[in-house]
């Protein structure tokens, strides 16, 4: 294939982990920007979406596209679920204190990790995508006939994976939609900008923070549902979610949703090239550079605010 | 009626209010004077839930209230204006109003009548609220305040760096609040401002409530000024 048809391909594809990468961080960006709390078992809640993904289907049967549907709306829900009840059993008995949160949550890692080895397995399982048409894409060539239109070997997108990147986008949406526009909006707002003035005006704090932290992992479910069908449910999955969720919401700027979806774009869209020209180490490794430059010239990240 | 009975509260381990009794009738306004770090501010806050009462309670119209959870409390009827004003900063004034309104349910009319009270404000509903200035700012915490139309209201030091007339204005409001029955909590650092509109002063010097005059017994012996504010 020719650089130009090549590159096209590799960004769409790269455009498919941005969209799920996007939905995971932000999840993680949205507990650390409501509730500060640092949630390193972000990763498994991802894992975790995967490996009930994996068991809905398998469960319900049928045609993989009823049994994926049921999936998409129940994994997450079922996540969101867990995740609520860790935070009001573990975190908020511990008063979301910075340090022990995240040593408890450090702890919920392998809780997590180890109840799953010991249920599922430790093989890696797909799940039918629920419907996996090949799209051909066209290319232009200028040549002594000007514009000419042909049809690359090998260049094209499978209808899930545009599927992925509708449902993030749609996803996106929403949440925007949700935070901006929405009384709950208003309230996690309050909540995150000034946690005693909020209940002095009556919001129920902990609720909230047990609500953030069951959507902040349901998104990581989300995107985990809308992977597996792509990359198999597998026990220690959620390893690549964290990092890149940590390297995005401190490029985006923490606590910033706008920041990022943009970082996670940037990042997704950057690994998914890079991987596909060189190397996925290579792609991991210019990412942590990122990070690192991001720290020492603009710590608050991309979208951050300056801190006080 | 709100009613304080030896209570004591702190953060930690560190002990503030100690033993401390007091109450607030409707239609009146109690002005707490003390010095800085009496813990006028832990007094607010423990009304509020939001310091927790160690030993003693607090009761509101015959209901004890100090072991509800924080939230609820502004739900029965308790406005707090805090004390350097705490407004929702990244918020604009339409939504920090609604934060207001919220917290009893109160409609499109309430916020009417708060924002005639505030005309500045309606102006403004769409302007960030750190980008207020100090004067707005503060009207703006009255405003959202008054939004759950309360039966009892705390304002903690509300004067703080504010110009006379942004001054006259805030005990306007204040004043009419006590024609319609509302039990004014004020703390205040300004003696001259306070004895025009107390109905009672209590001085809190470490953590206790030591005494409670009328402003004219205060203009009779201004040596209690003295020994309890320090002017
Ligand atoms: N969050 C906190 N943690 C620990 N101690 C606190 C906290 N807030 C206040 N204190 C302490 O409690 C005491 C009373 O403080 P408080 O703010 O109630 O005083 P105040 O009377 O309102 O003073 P000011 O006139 O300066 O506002 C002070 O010694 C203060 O250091
Ligand atoms: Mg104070």
């Amino acid at each position: 294939m020719d650089f130009g048809p090549h590159l096209l391909l590799a960004m769409l594809e790269g455009l498919v982990q941005a969209s799920v990468l996007t939905l995971t961080a932000l999840g993680l960006s949205l507990v650390f920007g409501v509730m500060r709390v640092v949630n390193v078992a972000h990763g498994e809640f991802f894992m975790l979406g995967a490996v009930l993904a994996w068991w809905i289907t398998f469960l319900v049967g049928g045609p993989p596209a009823l049994a994926f549907i049921v999936a998409l709306l129940v994994a997450p829900l079922l996540v969101g679920t867990i995740a609520a009840a860790a935070d009001w059993l573990v975190l908020r008995r511990i008063d979301y204190d910075p340090e022990r949160t995240i040593v408890a949550t450090i702890g919920l890692l392998y809780i997590i990790q180890q109840l799953t080895l010991m249920s599922y397995g430790p093989d890696a399982r797909p799940v039918a995508p629920p419907f996996n048409t090949r799209l051909a894409l066209p290319w232009f060539e200028f040549g002594s006939g000007g514009v000419q239109i042909y049809w690359p070997w090998g260049l094209s997108i499978t209808s899930y994976k545009l599927f992925v990147i509708f449902a993030a986008l749609l996803t996106g949406l929403a949440l925007w939609a949700v935070m901006a526009r929405s009384r709950l909006g208003l309230i996690l707002r309050a909540t995150q900008q000034d946690r005693e003035t909020a209940q002095a005006f009556g919001v129920p704090v902990e609720r909230v923070y047990a609500l953030v932290f069951g959507l902040g992992a349901a998104l990581a479910a989300l995107g985990a549902t809308l992977v597996v069908p792509i990359q198999q449910a597998h026990y220690l999955m959620g390893g690549d979610p964290l990092l890149l969720s940590f390297i995005v919401v401190i490029i985006g700027g923490l606590g910033s949703l706008r920041g990022t979806v943009v970082a996670a774009i940037l990042i997704g869209m950057s690994d998914g090239i890079i991987s596909v020209f060189f190397s996925p180490t290579l792609a991991k490794m210019l990412a942590t550079l990122l990070v690192a430059m991001v720290l020492v010239f603009r710590p608050q990240g991309l979208f951050g605010s300056k801190p006080a | 009626m709100l009613e304080l009975r030896n209570l004591d509260a702190g953060y930690g381990k560190v002990q503030v209010l100690r033993d401390l009794s007091l109450h607030a009738r409707p239609g009146e306004i109690l002005c707490l004077l003390g010095r800085n770090g009496a813990g006028k501010s832990t007094l607010m806050k423990s009304i509020m839930g939001l310091v927790r009462a160690q030993a003693g309670s607090i009761w509101l119209d015959g209901q004890r209230i100090d072991q509800l959870p924080a939230w609820q409390v502004p739900r029965l009827g308790i406005g707090y204006i805090p004390q350097g004003r705490r407004l929702f900063n990244e918020m604009t004034v339409a939504e920090n109003l609604q934060i207001g309104l919220m917290a009893r349910r109160k409609g499109a009319d309430v916020r009417e009548n708060v924002l005639n009270m505030f005309p500045r404000l309606r102006d403004r509903l769409n302007q960030r609220a750190d980008t207020l200035s100090g004067g707005e700012q503060q009207m703006l915490a009255t405003a959202r305040a008054l939004c759950l139309e309360p039966g009892v209201l705390l304002l903690d030091e509300p004067t703080e760096g504010l110009q006379p007339s942004m001054i006259s204005l805030i005990r306007a409001a204040v004043v009419a609040l006590r024609k319609q029955g509302v039990a004014i909590v004020l703390v205040e650092q300004r003696v001259e401002a306070v004895l025009q509109v107390a109905d009672r002063v209590t001085f809190v010097e470490n953590g206790q409530c030591v005494l409670t005059v009328t402003p004219s017994e205060l203009h009779a012996d201004e040596s209690l000024l003295h020994r309890y504010v320090g002017v």
